[in-house]
């Protein structure tokens, strides 16, 4: 092993910062499923809707950008909370695996329309010049959006705690992914909740997709299997159905990801496999998850 | 026959059945009673397996096997079958087929020589397929064979299960809440039924039961649970007259 | 008085199989080419259709790994049939290993291989993920198809990474056609000789107590297990028996195509599969027959959806991905408002009405 300090801080930042995005994606996942038990196989679709529509809102329109960052996030919110409208509230009395199918035909739709719509060919993300700069900290150069996505992480993750923990909408949440019967028994407004969810969700994957625009400039209307995939086994790993648990599991796989190569370069090739070996690892010692709690089903 | 020993399940913090000791002699028809959520369907779920016991043990057989460790299809091929309080039946199947699964646990052949319909295997399959018929005629849902089970009326649903149970050959059934829901007509059919399988199929009975006169009817051996505690065993008569009994189900402090 | 009919007399079943694969070999002949690829297509599809429905649809487990057991099939029947010459050709990146590099079997043995390595992944792979439930076993399954896929990238060596294989051999119908003077095709008795055993073997196994048993696990495991199924091992054998036929559906696929690379077999490919037993009716195996041959039909008539269209007058232009909206949205909306599938449900119509004219 010949790594220096400085290489191996790099590697951490470039951690951290892909660990970020996952668990921003992640935390979508984690939502849907608390509530709905439903893998959202669209949410990675939708990651790459909130991408494009800012490369649209950017290219297309004279909006400073820093809004565009704001605008296109929250009508990719709106979108997703269109789709589950569409794809899966027709299905909510139906048997889980139906509106999975479902949750998988939608998928396909979107990557397919983005191919329709955007063009198969990829698309260089217009990143803003203040993004592309790099910091050299001590003989450490590091590109400064390896420190933006962490922040940025931070504040969301610290508003959305907020949302959860201390508003109304929040506890109907967290009441509805307890106990969703009893919940719905108590005159709590079920699909409100449930698109506001939606919104929430798919406006946290826009932000993480813009930020992947930043630091992996090309968009493909398929760019959003391969992390949507990823982020659902961090969602896993964390104990799906706990956000804090999504945040951690963002955080393992992309460190994890981003180490294993680092150390261990002849790896590479395998780099995409290791998040589907964790998750095979982690369903069979712990399904639950690391912060999941145990379910027993009724007989 | 079955032998429980000091068994506790517990949920979590909550405790459903708490240190239950208790013993079924061959050939019996026992009773389990107790008021809502004393913990009867867990016992049944912790005899069939399908639920570990927290702490204790059950044995059954002559030799006093231990069988709580087991999974729910091992016990079912030693001899222990089960109906479901809330009928579960495989719905989307026909009447014949559910019944023709019952069976499946003593099949011996493999699956090559079900697929390759190997003569020892067409044997067993015309077995089962006797047997099965047999078992409808005996529930009289043979005319209704081909018909779904879920189209089938609540009546007729319990005691296709019951066909279902007994086609896996059992020794000891265990019948949770056969009589819910029917008239008193029916259940006094459903006694007589339940004589007449023990007798034919010489089997042990213990049955899970909220009409009384079902329970004290056919039973010798009351077993009577509250809030996960035994609090009285007997014959009938001793427990109609057990004070502990009566506070349980009347609600006294 | 015993009537005649087409339940209990094995006679006309088999004379109807005879009469159908005269037919075959015929249609072989003269149709043209590209028209044999598709029908050939057909009977790959209704294979991976029914090894599919035999693990989703009849036993109720959700898996979506079969993409990656095709894909085992595929290069297995790729590396063992392929001539020396041809394998010289493909591996000029890294070479291939000298064991498989000689080793070249007939085609029947080649894919009966494929198929068996195929079950033997899905037995090793089925043995600690069937423990899970629903969702859990789809991301699990999923995961190992990719898994199989990124392997097959890296292990340059014998699979030739991503650049893949071409000039896999074909199977025509020379043997027929040059006597005769014909131009020899793709050779359709294979495909649709093994589609209508796959059809035979899933009924037999359905009417039988195994196929019950596994029915049964898909109605209720709480029940199932408490009547004395082993739900483990049957979930494994209707696991491994699904592999088994996606490794043959692969083995097919690969020389049907010719060429393959493991970008071939991503999801996508699953997801047609998915499509055809969603279609075609989960637990139904004339449904998903019928339902392969319409899709794979469908998939090379609406190819014109993607390229540009002349009216004429004008033209529009190309538009990719329009093809699969399509399907995507066939999908949707069949699981949306036709829960049990379209085309069982056509069917229970039309054989009612056949019923009641008797």
């Amino acid at each position: 092993m010949n790594m220096s300090i400085q290489e191996f801080l790099q590697h951490m930042a470039n951690g951290i910062s892909l660990g970020s995005l996952y668990a921003l994606i992640a935390i979508g996942y984690t939502m849907v499923y608390g509530i709905l038990r439903l893998i959202n196989f669209a949410h990675g679709d939708i990651f790459m809707l909130g991408t494009y529509l800012t490369f649209y809102g950017i290219i297309f329109t004279p909006i400073p950008w820093y809004i565009v960052f704001i605008l296109a996030p929250a009508l990719t919110g709106l979108l997703g909370l269109v789709l589950e409208r569409l794809a899966y509230k027709p299905l909510r009395e139906s048997p889980r695996i139906t509106v999975l199918i479902s949750a998988i035909g939608a998928s396909f739709l979107l990557q397919n329309l983005g191919i329709l719509v955007f063009g198969g060919r990829p698309k260089a993300f217009p990143t803003p010049a203040i993004l592309e700069k790099v910091l050299n900290v001590g003989g450490v150069s590091i590109a400064i959006v390896n420190f933006v996505i962490p922040i940025v992480t931070v504040i969301l993750l610290i508003g959305l705690n907020y949302v959860i923990q201390k508003t109304k909408t929040g506890m109907a949440m967290r009441a509805l992914s307890k106990d969703y019967e009893t919940a719905s028994l108590m005159g709590i407004n079920i699909n409100g909740i449930i698109s506001i969810t939606f919104f929430i969700g798919s406006f946290l994957a826009a932000m993480g997709g813009i930020m992947w625009g930043v630091k992996y400039p090309q968009l493909m209307p398929h760019m959003g299997v391969l992390p949507g995939l990823k982020c659902f086994i961090a969602a896993v790993i964390g104990g799906i159905g706990n956000i804090t648990g999504a945040v951690l599991g963002g955080f393992i796989l992309g460190l994890g990801e981003i180490l294993l190569i680092a150390f261990l370069p002849t790896l590479t090739g395998y780099r995409d496999a290791f998040a589907f070996i964790l998750l095979i690892v982690i369903l069979l010692l712990k399904p639950t998850g690391l912060m999941g709690e145990k379910i027993t089903e009724k007989v | 026959m079955l032998k429980i020993n000091n068994m506790t399940m517990r949920f979590g913090g909550v405790v459903a059945v708490n240190q239950l000791s208790m013993e079924i002699e061959k050939g019996q028809i026992v009773g389990l009673i107790g008021p809502n959520g004393a913990g009867k369907t867990t016992v049944f779920n912790v005899v069939t397996g399908v639920y570990k016991p927290t702490d204790g043990e059950v044995y059954y057989g002559e030799n006093h096997e231990k069988i709580s460790h087991l999974r729910p299809d091992q016990i079912a091929k030693l001899g222990i079958c089960r109906t479901f309080q809330n009928i579960r039946l495989f719905k989307e199947l026909s009447v014949f087929d559910n019944v023709f699964i019952g069976g499946h646990l003593r099949l011996r052949s493999g699956l090559f020589s079900s697929v390759l319909r190997l003569p020892m295997y067409n044997r067993e399959e015309k077995e089962m397929t006797k047997k099965a018929e047999y078992l409808l005629e005996k529930v009289g849902l043979f005319e209704e064979r081909n018909e779904k089970a879920y189209s089938l009326p609540y009546g007729m649903q319990r005691r296709l299960e019951i066909a279902r149970a007994l086609a896996t050959e059992p020794r000891l059934l265990l019948l949770d809440e056969p009589a819910a829901g029917m008239n008193p007509q029916e259940t006094q059919d459903l006694m007589e039924f339940i004589y007449n399988i023990k007798d034919e199929f010489d089997l042990t009975i213990f049955l899970i039961e909220h009409h009384m006169e079902v329970v004290m009817g056919i039973c010798e051996n009351i077993f009577v649970l509250d809030h996960g505690n035994l609090i009285a065993q007997g014959n009938p008569q001793e427990i109609q007259s057990n004070e502990r009994v009566i506070e349980a189900y009347l609600g006294v402090e | 008085m015993k009537k005649i009919s087409l339940k209990d007399n094995i006679w006309l079943k088999i004379g109807i199989l005879v009469v159908a694969l005269i037919g075959l070999v015929v249609i072989n002949l003269f149709l043209d080419s590209y028209k044999v690829k598709v029908l050939n297509l057909c009977a790959i599809y209704i294979i991976l259709g029914l090894s599919m429905n035999l693990i989703n649809g009849f036993t109720g487990l959700f898996s979506l790994g079969h993409a990656g057991f095709m894909a085992i099939g595929a290069y297995t029947v790729a590396i063992l049939t392929m001539p020396l010459e041809a394998k010289t050709m493909n591996y000029y990146m890294k070479p291939m290993v000298p064991f498989l590099l000689n080793l070249n079997l007939p085609f029947i043995f080649a894919l009966l291989i494929g198929g068996l390595m195929a079950a033997l992944f899905g037995f090793l792979i089925g043995a600690p993920v069937l423990k899970l439930t629903d969702d859990y076993l789809a991301i699990a399954t999923l995961g190992f198809s990719e898994i199989i896929r990124i392997v097959f990238i890296n292990l340059q060596s014998i699979t030739n990474g991503s650049l893949g294989l071409k000039a896999i051999p074909q199977m025509t119908n020379k043997f027929i056609a040059e006597p005769l003077g014909l131009s020899s095709k793709t050779n359709l008795l294979w495909a649709w000789g093994i589609a209508i055993l796959t059809i035979i073997f899933m009924q037999v196994l359905m009417k039988g107590s195994y196929g019950k048993a596994f029915k049964a696990i898909r109605e209720d495991e709480i029940a199932a297990r408490s009547m004395g199924i082993n739900l483990f091992k049957h979930k494994v054998m209707s696991f491994t028996i699904g592999s088994f036929l996606a490794g043959i559906g692969g083995g097919l696929m690969a020389v049907h195509l010719g060429t393959i690379d493991p970008a071939l077999f991503k999801f996508a490919l699953t997801f047609n599969i998915l499509l055809i037993v969603v279609l075609g009716g989960m637990g139904n195996i004339y449904g998903t027959v019928i339902s392969a041959i319409v899709i794979t039909v469908a998939m090379e008539a609406l190819r014109f959806l993607d390229g540009s269209m002349n009216f004429g007058f004008f033209t529009t232009p190309a538009l990719p991905g329009l093809r699969m909206v399509v399907f995507s949205l066939a999908l949707m909306v069949v699981v949306i408002f036709k829960r049990d599938g379209f085309i069982r449900d056509t069917l229970e119509k039309v054989r009612g009405k056949y019923a009641k004219n008797q």
